[in-house]
């Protein structure tokens, strides 16, 4: 397989989607089966992207790039001209995506078939998972900042849509709404962000920004430019991956389809920001890394509170991909980029797993997402039940799963973190958030599949779903297996994801703007094909090589700890019913309201941004129509009064005069009428009097 | 070249139109709409051979030889008038990569708004013939090169427009047309005294190699002719040239429209009729911009480099203002009304940048909101059709009872929004590159980014309020587009996504030009 065959197989991926969506939106209404043309090229896709990955996996160690000029542009005042160019890059996160993401894509597609039949709008549906799709892979492919910024909008345009497709209800028109808008705040400071790199650098292009950056280059001259350009570029991932203090939109978003959640708002879309910031790993300097990971951190720990009193299946499972993707974040900024987008793959599986779950009980229960109502429904729905215990096994991190390793992994890289920068609260966090974790998901299980039905009516009705839909559980169930991704499954870094297909970039920005232990040192230089051997290629230096080795048991031995405690706790409230969760809730009262009420954002929100710009915007209007037209309005009553005061004048001043001289004239004409007698014989009189007259002025003798 | 005056022929083939409709008896009102519709279908054929033909590598701006299809005679010639000398005005039309773009959207846009002329039911024939001269009057804006011909066309717009609004328009028309009327002759009064100033400090040379005064818009971008005691002349060092930039820019900014001179057009575009509405938004306001780019840049090269920062300012203001105050509207047309009030700001601030990359944003800006807000009103008129109401308030759910027209109102919001995969969003962004890539517009640039926030915001909320939620059952009965609607909308949607996909069909007719333009103002000549 060549590399113009890898190159033109993914551009193929990249619009089959798009040929998808533009078919079934433009005839899906005279043709309703078209909806099966859509899941055709979503299975095309797929296993075009399988092929693509196992090519560039087993054939092609270097990215792949293939760019075209898009806008060439005159430059003035300075000479010359400038090209914009759109292009597609391969490397190996890049195939692992279009893979995950095809996968996921596919599986909601089927499931979906079965979820949605009925709705008034079924190929209207599918051809909205199809534009979502082309975008989310458009982001994926891309080799530049500006083709990442248009499918980015992308993606959220395709999610306005899904989160408002029943957009009868209220909430979720306002959902929609409110999504796109906060997504918007996000993607202005990644604006913002690639301006100054554009401004600089005048290209979008990813490895053209970066040989500058190598190269000493500085945006304005000055390095602190740099950490707010990572800054500015990551806000874009605030807003996507729903990290605080733009999460809100989120758990909001559940009020689309439920498999749509599974797809765009727990595996594919909201990772996206996680995808950009390993895209931008690179440029990242230590501020704008720290930044991150605090952001990441306390993201997590936030969503983690509220999830512990969520009673919607999906807003618990929605707080908890909050929570999930605060610790990839978190984890790109402590730079264990390995084991963040290790995190991303698994999450991806076992999340859309979950969501999918609960779309198969709440189709099953007839429409009830509150776990108040649910219980026993183990007995009903063994596979739904069983899938979803995998899932939440693997989002506790119990040995055995897909996620008990990229946690590990995660959190032995905030304890590194912690030890190599002195920042412990991070680490702290972290491992708190993952005790709660395994608490909230353990309840959510317990309370929807275990013990008693709550709701004997929903239940008598209840049954497992269709093979088409419970096919997809099974797979994305399976995949939350260790098996997958290494052989041995206490040790991520013996395995091929980590050793060899993720590969840790080393960072271009200047060493005196790195962390000590991303500056690469003598003995790695060295010794760096040996260590990759051994730990992957997930270290920047000899010394975060020896950390991590130092935090990998500390960390298994403590994320064990607290999950088999979040767990057992679980058990304890909701199974053996040890404890009272009603009686703990009265007595922490402020602080169960609290979590309840989700921190009071919504409410702080609506409060100040929401009605403050609405209040201006009705303050400016005022302004416009009394001040501001007024003043165009008064001139104009000023110049008709004016014209009324000169029109008075005019009548009786200066037409007064007119009309005197008139009248003067008059009266003259009168006396001199008297003289016009008619007699030729007083004219003559007058005539020799004149003469005299002047012969006495002009004295001519 | 073509071998017949072809700019001659697409800017006055709407008066011979008129002349022929006022031979049409009044009781065939089909004949006098099917004689327009071929009258403007001609000038878009006409505008696409000016295309076809048009050479991208010629810059124009002040170089008479490299303007395209340019006619030029001597139009008034009175010789002998001893203290004035021989005063000289000639018919001189041409066009370059600024006004070619114009001049194409000028012509799809009248095409449309005839189209949408169709629901016109009161006199058609006055109608009809007021229409096609106000599109001669547009057209000729865009192609004359002698100051005295831009004035006539500026001023023969005034006069049908004054009619259109004041006749066919709504309840408050009368004050509408008359607000119109004296704010924009109130700004035509400076254009005309800054005309005169400059006419008495430029001079042409005849081919017998004597120096006579003109109104030669190339002559006077060119120190070289200016006379040396001219009351405007770039030799004359007083203050008289900085107050007449400003007093040119005025004029200009009302037609924009500029904050704070913009409150004429809610008022214009609420009453008017929705054919007119889309005149009003997709060409009319493109004459405030061009006109700055036309005279006050390459005439006044250098107060345009000191007030960049102000230009600037008063962009960012328009963006943030219009739409602030946008998201307080209740009535659907007047928010799209201030909408324009706001993407016109960013016509303004690429303007402001001075680099090729801003500059051109600026003039893809204002294609670019021509086609996406001429739609907007479309959109409105269709439901104005149906409702007779405008109210935000009075609508819901409207998408389950009209989807295709959703669809297409999906597109032009979106558009609108700025969404990328539409023209908007290309030339929103080239405007931001260009002024953040610039420190004078630098900060100006960031605080704007908001306007993309508060687009967002009140187009969201519009479309939720008219579109989703139950539907309200007062409008059950409502029907989707028809096919006239239809005609209207799927080539402007199609404009906006080619050109969003593919920008450089746009952008490459003007480049050479504003290339030359910025080099000008920023250099010298």
């Amino acid at each position: 397989m060549s590399e113009s065959l890898i190159i033109n197989l993914s551009v193929a991926i990249l619009f089959l989607p798009l040929l998808g969506f533009t078919v079934v939106v433009l005839l899906g209404k005279r043709f309703p089966k078209l909806y099966l043309f859509e899941v055709g090229i979503i299975s095309i896709a797929f296993i075009l992207s399988l092929i693509v990955m196992f090519a560039k996996l087993s054939y092609y160690p270097n990215n792949i790039v293939a760019q075209f000029t898009w806008i060439t542009m005159g430059s003035a005042p300075s000479a010359g001209s400038f090209n914009i160019d759109l292009g597609i890059s391969i490397d190996n996160i890049t195939v692992m995506m279009l893979f995950v993401v095809n996968l996921i894509s596919l599986l909601v597609h089927l499931f979906s078939i079965e979820y949605m039949h009925g709705d008034k709008r079924y190929t209207r549906y599918f051809s909205y998972l199809g534009i979502f799709t082309f975008s989310m892979l458009g982001i994926v492919l891309t080799n530049n900042l500006l083709m990442m910024y248009i499918f980015w909008e992308l993606v959220g345009l395709s999610s306005y849509l899904l989160i408002g497709f029943w957009f009868e209800k209220k909430s979720a028109a306002d959902a929609s709404k409110k999504a796109f808008i906060v997504n918007r705040i996000g993607d202005i400071g990644m604006f913002i962000g690639i301006l100054i790199l554009f401004a600089n650098y005048q290209t979008f292009t990813f490895d053209a920004i970066y040989a500058q950056i190598e190269a000493g280059n500085m945006p304005f001259g000055d390095s602190a430019w740099l950490t707010a350009a990572g800054i500015l570029i990551f806000l874009g991932a605030v807003g996507k991956s729903a990290q605080f203090p733009l999460h809100v939109w989120l758990p909001d978003a559940m009020e689309g389809p439920t498999p749509v959640s599974a797809l765009i708002h727990a595996a594919t879309m909201v990772a996206a920001g996680v995808y950009l910031v390993t895209r931008i790993f690179v440029m990242l300097t230590a501020d704008a890394m720290l930044t991150i990971a605090v952001v990441g951190a306390f993201t997590s720990f936030v969503a983690a509170t509220i999830a512990l009193t969520q009673n919607d299946i999906k807003k618990v499972l929605a707080y908890s991909t909050v929570s999930q993707l605060g610790y990839m974040v978190m984890s790109l900024g402590v730079g264990a980029y390995a084991f963040a987008f290790f995190h991303l793959v698994t999450h991806a599986f076992f999340k859309a797993c979950m969501f999918l779950g609960s779309g198969s009980v709440i189709h099953a229960m007839h429409h009830e997402q509150d776990i108040r109502n649910m219980g026993g429904l183990k007995k009903k729905m063994p596979i739904t039940y069983y899938t979803f215990l995998i899932s939440t096994l693997a989002i506790s991190g119990v040995p055995l799963t897909s996620g008990f390793l990229s946690k590990d992994g995660i959190l032995a890289g905030t304890l590194a973190f912690g030890k190599l920068t002195g920042h412990w609260l991070i680490p702290l966090m972290a491992f708190t958030v993952a005790g709660m974790t395994a608490f909230y998901m353990f309840r959510l299980v317990l309370l929807t599949f275990h013990g008693e039905p709550r709701d004997h009516h929903k239940y008598d009705h209840a049954h497992e779903s269709p093979k088409l839909m419970v096919a997809p559980l099974v797979i994305l169930a399976a995949l939350s297996v260790f098996i997958w991704y290494t052989p041995n499954p206490i040790a991520a870094d013996s395995g091929w994801v980590l050793s060899s297909w993720i590969k840790t970039p080393t960072q271009v920005v200047p060493n005196e703007t790195r962390f000590d232990f991303m500056k690469p040192d003598a003995a790695f230089e060295t010794n760096s094909g040996q260590h990759a051997e051994s730990h992957g290629t997930i270290t920047h230096s000899t010394l975060y090589t020896e950390t991590m080795h130092w935090a990998h048991y500390k960390a298994m031995f403590a994320s064990l700890a607290v999950a088999g405690l979040g767990i057992l706790l679980a058990f304890a409230f909701y199974f053996w019913k040890k404890l009272n969760a009603d009686k703990l809730a009265e007595k922490i009262k402020p602080l169960y309201n609290f979590s309840l009420n989700k921190w009071y954002l919504d409410e702080v929100y609506d409060a100040t941004a929401v009605n403050g710009t609405l209040n201006s915007g009705k303050g400016f209007s005022w302004f416009d129509q009394k001040i501001v037209d007024g003043a165009v309005n008064g001139s104009a009553y000023v110049t008709r009064v004016v014209s009324k005061i000169s029109g008075w004048f005019d009548t009786y001043v200066v037409d007064g005069f007119v009309n005197f001289t008139a009248l003067l004239s008059g009266f003259v004409g009168l006396l001199f009428r008297k003289l016009q007698t008619g007699k030729v014989q007083t004219y003559v009189a007058f005539v020799v009097f004149a003469v005299i007259v002047l012969l006495l002025l002009f004295k001519p003798f | 070249m073509i071998g017949f005056p072809i700019l001659s022929l697409i800017t006055f083939l709407p008066v011979l139109g008129m002349i022929l409709i006022l031979f049409i008896p009044k009781e065939q009102p089909k004949t006098v709409k099917y004689l327009s519709l071929a009258i403007t279908g001609v000038q878009v054929v006409l505008a696409i051979i000016l295309l076809a033909n048009y050479n991208y590598n010629l810059a124009g701006v002040f170089e008479e030889k490299s303007f395209q299809f340019i006619e030029k005679f001597t139009w008034i010639n009175i010789t002998g008038l001893t203290w004035l000398g021989t005063v000289k005005i000639d018919y001189f039309l041409g066009i370059d990569g600024i006004s070619m773009p114009m001049v194409l959207l000028t012509a799809i846009i009248s095409f449309i708004a005839c189209i949408s002329s169709w629901t016109i039911t009161k006199s058609v024939k006055g109608y009809f013939a007021l229409f096609l001269l106000l599109d001669t009057g547009m057209m000729g804006v865009f192609v004359a090169l002698d100051f005295f011909l831009f004035y006539i066309f500026w001023e023969i717009m005034l006069l049908p427009m004054y009619f259109l609004i004041g006749i066919w328009g709504g309840p408050r028309k009368e004050y509408a047309a008359i607000k119109f009327f004296i704010y924009t002759l109130f700004g035509s009064i400076f254009i005309l005294l800054v005309m005169i100033g400059l006419y008495f400090s430029t001079t042409e040379t005849l081919a017998d190699g004597s120096k006579i005064l003109t109104f030669n818009m190339l002559a006077m971008m060119n120190p070289a002719n200016s006379t040396a005691d001219g009351i405007l002349s770039i030799l004359n060092p007083n203050n008289l040239r900085f107050i007449a930039y400003i007093a040119l820019f005025a004029g200009f900014a009302i037609k924009i429209p500029m904050f704070p001179f913009h409150t004429w057009l809610p008022d214009a575009h609420v009453e008017a009729p929705t054919p007119i509405s889309v005149i009003l938004a997709g060409v009319l306001l493109k004459m405030g911009t061009y006109g700055i780019l036309r005279f006050n840049y390459p005439i006044f090269p250098e107060i345009t480099r000191d007030l960049m920062w102000w230009i600037g300012m008063f962009g960012m203001v328009n963006i943030i203002y219009g739409a602030l105050v946008a998201l307080a509207q209740k009535d659907f047309k007047k928010l799209i009304a201030y909408s324009s009030v706001s993407h016109m700001g960013y016509v303004l601030l690429g303007m402001a940048s001075l680099t090729t990359t801003g500059i051109n944003g600026a003039i893809f800006q204002m294609f670019n909101h021509g086609t996406i807000t001429a739609m907007l009103f479309l959109i409105v008129g269709v439901i104005y059709d149906r409702a007779h109401t405008r109210g935000l308030y009075d609508f819901g759910g409207l998408a389950s009872q009209m989807p295709v027209y959703t669809g297409f109102v999906t597109v032009a919001f979106f558009a609108a929004i700025g969404l990328p995969g539409m023209s908007g969003f290309i030339s929103e962004a080239l405007v931001f590159v260009g002024a953040f890539g610039v420190e004078t517009t630098r900060v100006l640039a960031i605080i704007s980014t908001l306007g993309i926030l508060l687009g967002a915001g009140y187009m969201l909320w519009t479309f939720q309020r008219i579109f989703f939620g139950p539907l309200n059952e007062k409008w059950a009965a409502m029907t989707d587009v028809d096919k006239r609607e239809l005609s209207m909308l799927i080539p402007l949607s199609v404009i906006i996504i080619f050109l969003g996909v593919y920008p450089s069909g746009v952008l490459d007719i003007m480049n050479t030009s504003v290339n030359t333009l910025v080099n000008l103002v920023v250099n010298g000549l």
